[in-house]
């Protein structure tokens, strides 16, 4: 409940206070003086990380999106500090263990060939993040930098742009995927590619709504009258604005990003064996599922697991900011 | 009904109402210690700034706070019952049928999928258990009672298909359907124009007399109160600072803030060279931030010593009630918050337009026969039969010129192309047709081929400061770019010339490091001010800067474009759609309608005949903050034509109260000049409008 009290505490600013609510009375003390919130010339920057300070809170004040919040930071750890975990290499082979059930020599059990399956997910979990994110981040760059042009330029450009845009969305995700590494041939950078491809023209997409309601009101216009260059005026007065869109749209687009890299691996157009993709030890694991389902259930599992805590954290991304306006 | 008026106990009464909102774990009070009664019959005006609790009484009457509304204490009687105590089926039997609302948001308020007279007939078939055919006829029957036109077109209609005016009067039917012994109305003229809520409030009288029916007028405009109500009730920051019946509080207010209140709202007629605008100092406090004590003493030029306690509310003869410790001393008249007594100066510098435009000889300004034409999208049909596209004739044939350091005031209604006006010579939109001339060099139409030069000597005043300044930059980092791009100033330079500009504007140097969000709406005006002077402009076009601000800043921000203007000796041009503002602020004063130019006047000479049969109703149709007043009464019929078919002859026949015949409709009007300069577009010769027109602004 702390960004609650933040807000509340917003409100008492500036001026003695008279508060009627009986289990406040530690705020009737401090409320003789006057109080100002600290003016610096830093306080700009300072802004900056309470407001990512405020995010947090704000994410950990409710419990889904808390939950979330935890499940991403803590695949985010174990694919930074992967190599430190993993006890088995990723693709050693101990043939004596193949196919055993969970225990305490290997977590996840191990595969047909007689790989440890936690290794395994725990190195995937570097794959199928940096894919990801890697490719979110492209798109999202490319489609800020088409929508501000587009919802800024408006005419024929905005058309045209918009048109073009129409026509890759028109198609579903994947299908268009497969059509492009049909073209480009499986592999890592053709798999980001692909999610660049795809995502770029929703992400423009918001991003110009934004700019369309945003470019009317009076800060843009004083900043025409005053002289200022276009790329002034979209990235210094209109980005920032685009900002609470763009990060609730980018962490959805991230969750929709692992699901594609693994449905890639899946059906075996994406990362190519022998790297642990998730995806790609589904596909391999499904063949032996009554068998060893260990070695298909672990891998199904983180991905359906990050997919959800990202999906989580973006749904408290999108409270937070649309509280704090 | 009139067996429930008769007796004489009130329809209404509050008692101690202390309602707040929960803020997180926290309860703020909106609204304390509030008392009112109104009689059976009395319209009981509430009035109050923005933030002042006046909508949450009338929510807290209605039962209709929602969620985070908690009545704390108090007791609210409606019709001999305790309201609080009814649970929600028991006050659906009241809503509706015993106690009506008409909000202020028209268009919101009715459903948009449902035709305005079946919504309505609902309401009958409900509350009366009338069959559907006796509901209809009914409801035509209540449309013709508010002066609908056409009842059974209005009545098949969707609530998009008719005009604002139009909408406000449906839902004043639906209030009136089931004749309710208390009709509450929150600010229910307040979107509309002046001329459409002049004759709305003009049935609204007519009807409040002939129901019977108690009112609560929530509204924060005192011309409407002076206009409608027989008592007043003065909230400030959720306390009731005054009541009084209407005549009393506007001859003798007691409690200073009805004081300043009443001095900063400029009246119809008073200019800026005859009358200092009273403005009070500071802002409304916000919710949790309200002071312990008096709520109005860190505002108030009166505070003394025992006001930081909180008075209690007093009553004083004939039956007035004020807050104030000191209201004896107000009442005697040995103190009072009113700087200037008020008065009209009769004669000021009486010089006519010819000689004013003379004297000032610099033309800064010039306008001939400047056009903003917007095309309409064809249809496909228009495009294959090569159609000419269907144009919106905003600004239409407009010249016009502005001398140095002159303020011209262009006024007119919504949809009238004033703001088109404006955007046109700065160059937000471009101009179709005709030419502008800044300091006799042409101007382009496009913004993008105006040279620096040209963009230091135009800046631009906007209507709406939450929108003025970008929420991510501070105040000092926004101000600092005119100077550094159009002035080529440094950094540090900038830095220094911001700080005066602060000053100039009356805010502290360290406001440069605040982010917008961290200061109130007039200083985000101010600050908008600042920036547009910070390039010393030739021209300002100031559009609409106090529109949307409370009365209280409003007449602060009118003497600092005032002062800075007179300082800089830059020539403003001040669009406005509030008469009495335009009236006050500017030297001459243009009137603008369906895009063309009606009358430009000398702004004293405005107010007197002649002048055009359009000016007329508008002046007729303007309330005036003072009930001893009388004033003329010249209604207009319809609505405003579309600016896509703009009536042919003149435009504003449609709906003159002079027209004259054929004439009007077939030719267009030529410009007369009446005796002191001023110019008239009509075909009726001035000396016969003058002859026709009274006085509207008479005092008793």
């Amino acid at each position: 409940m702390t960004w609650y009290r933040n807000a509340g505490t917003r409100l008492l600013l500036n001026s003695r206070v008279s508060i009627s609510s009986e289990p406040l009375s530690s705020n009737k003390q401090s409320s003789k003086e006057p109080q100002r919130e600290p003016i610096s010339p830093y306080s700009q920057a300072a802004n900056r990380t309470n407001r990512i300070i405020s995010l947090f809170r704000g994410l950990y004040a409710k419990p889904s999106s808390a939950i979330g919040t935890t499940i991403f930071l803590i695949f985010l750890t174990v694919a930074l500090f992967g190599p430190l975990i993993a006890p088995y290499g990723v693709n050693e082979q101990i043939a004596a263990d193949a196919r055993q059930p969970p225990s305490l020599q290997h977590w996840f059990g191990t595969d047909n060939l007689g790989r440890d399956v936690f290794t395994r997910v725990v190195i995937g979990a570097r794959d199928i993040l940096a894919l990801a994110g890697l490719g979110t981040l492209l798109a999202v760059v490319c489609g800020t930098a088409f929508g501000l042009l587009s919802g800024y330029m408006g005419a024929w450009f905005d058309e045209g742009l918009m048109r073009l845009f129409d026509s890759l969305l028109a198609m579903p995700a994947l299908l268009l995927s497969l059509l492009l590494l049909g073209i480009l041939g499986p592999s890592r950078s053709s798999v980001l590619i692909v999610i660049v491809i795809v995502y770029t023209p929703i992400v423009a997409r918001v991003v110009r709504s934004v700019v369309l309601s945003v470019k009317t009101r009076g800060f843009v216009e004083a900043s025409r009258l005053q002289g200022e260059s276009i790329p002034y005026i979209l990235f210094r007065e209109i980005l920032p604005s685009t900002l609470p869109a763009l990060t609730v749209e980018s962490a959805l687009r991230f969750s929709y990003a692992i699901f594609l890299v693994a449905s890639l691996g899946f059906l075996g157009v994406g990362v190519q064996p022998p790297n642990p993709d998730w995806g790609l030890m589904v596909k391999e694991a499904r063949v032996h599922v009554f068998q060893i389902p260990w070695a298909m259930y672990f891998p199904a599992g983180a991905i359906a697991l990050v997919v959800i805590g990202v999906n989580l954290m973006s749904d408290g991304i999108k409270r937070v900011w649309q509280k704090s306006g | 009904m009139n067996t429930i008026t008769k007796d004489q106990s009130p329809t209404l009464i509050i008692e101690d109402l202390t309602v707040a909102y929960r803020y997180g774990d926290l309860l703020l009070d909106a609204v304390r210690d509030f008392s009112l009664q109104i009689a059976a019959g009395q319209t009981y005006g509430l009035v109050g700034e923005s933030g002042s609790g006046k909508t949450t009484v009338a929510m807290a009457v209605m039962r209709y706070l929602g969620d985070t509304g908690v009545v704390r204490a108090g007791k609210i009687e409606f019709d001999g019952r305790d309201l609080l105590s009814l649970n929600t089926s028991e006050m659906r039997q009241v809503w509706g049928a015993e106690m009506s609302l008409v909000p202020q948001n028209p268009l919101s308020s009715l459903n948009p999928s449902i035709r305005v007279g079946e919504q309505l007939s609902e309401i009958l078939r409900h509350h009366q258990g009338l069959d559907r055919e006796t509901a209809r006829v009914k409801t035509l029957e209540l449309f013709r009672m508010v002066q609908l036109p056409d009842p059974q077109w209005v009545a098949d209609s969707y609530p998009h298909q008719i005009s604002g005016g139009m909408r406000q009067r449906v839902l004043i039917a639906m209030a009136l359907s089931t004749t309710p012994c208390l009709l509450i109305l929150d600010e229910p003229t307040t979107s509309l124009d002046v001329t459409t809520q002049a004759s709305i409030l003009d049935r609204m009288s007519e009807l409040i007399i002939d129901l019977q029916s108690s009112i609560l007028y929530v509204t924060h405009n005192l011309g409407v109160v002076a206009q409608i109500c027989d008592r007043v009730a003065v909230l400030y920051a959720g306390e009731l600072v005054e009541d009084a019946a209407l005549e009393d509080l506007f001859r003798m207010p007691l409690h200073p803030y009805t004081q300043g209140l009443l001095d900063s709202v400029p009246h119809l007629g008073e200019t800026k060279d005859e009358v200092q605008l009273g403005a009070i100092p500071g802002q409304i406090p916000a919710l949790g931030a309200r002071p312990e004590g008096c709520v109005f003493e860190p505002r108030c030029p009166l505070a003394i010593q025992i006001c930081s306690q909180r008075p209690p509310i007093i009553s004083t003869n004939n039956g007035r009630k004020v807050r104030c410790h000191r209201w004896e001393e107000i009442a005697s008249g040995s103190i009072s918050a009113r700087e200037i007594p008020r008065e009209f100066k009769k004669e000021g510098t009486e010089i006519t337009l010819d000689q004013y435009e003379n004297e000032h000889g610099d033309t800064i300004l010039d306008l001939r026969d400047v056009e903003v034409h917007f095309p309409l999208r064809r249809s496909i049909r228009e495009v294959i039969i090569t159609e000419p596209a269907r144009k919106v004739k905003a600004v239409d044939g407009i010249s016009l010129s502005l001398q140095r350091a002159q303020t011209l005031g262009l006024v007119g209604e919504s949809g009238s192309g004033k703001t088109t006006l404006g955007r046109a010579i700065v160059g937000l939109v471009e101009r179709t047709n005709g030419d502008i001339d800044l300091f006799g060099i042409s101007l382009p139409p496009a913004l993008s081929r105006r040279d620096f030069k040209t963009l230091h000597q135009l800046q631009m005043v906007f209507q709406n400061p939450e929108q003025a300044l970008n929420p991510y930059l501070s105040i000092g980092a926004s101000m600092r770019r005119p100077l550094m791009r159009l002035a080529k100033k440094s950094r540090r330079e900038a830095d220094k010339e911001v700080a005066n500009l602060l000053k100039a504007v009356q805010l502290p140097p360290d406001y440069a490091f605040r982010m917008p969000n961290q200061i109130s709406g007039g200083e985000k005006q101010r600050v908008a001010i600042a920036r547009a002077f910070a390039t010393n402009p030739g021209l300002l076009v100031a559009d609409e800067p106090v529109s949307s601000l409370d009365v209280s800043v409003q007449a602060s921000i009118l003497n600092l474009l005032n002062e800075l203007q007179i300082e800089h000796e830059t020539t403003m041009l001040f669009i406005s759609h509030n008469l009495a503002v335009v009236g006050y602020l500017a030297d001459v004063i243009a009137v603008i309608y369906l895009g063309k130019l009606m009358e430009v006047s000398r702004s004293q000479d405005l107010f007197k005949p002649p002048y055009h049969p359009y000016t007329e109703a508008l002046l007729s149709a303007v309330p005036i903050p003072d009930p001893s007043i009388q004033q003329g009464r010249i209604r207009l019929k319809g609505d405003v034509p579309s600016p896509v078919n703009t009536p042919s002859g003149c435009p504003f026949h449609t709906r003159c109260p002079h027209f004259l015949g054929d004439i009007c409709v077939s030719k267009k009007p030529v410009w007369q000049m009446d005796a002191n300069g001023n110019r008239i577009y009509c075909h009726i010769p001035v000396e016969e409008l003058g002859a026709k027109q009274k006085n509207m602004i008479k005092q008793e």
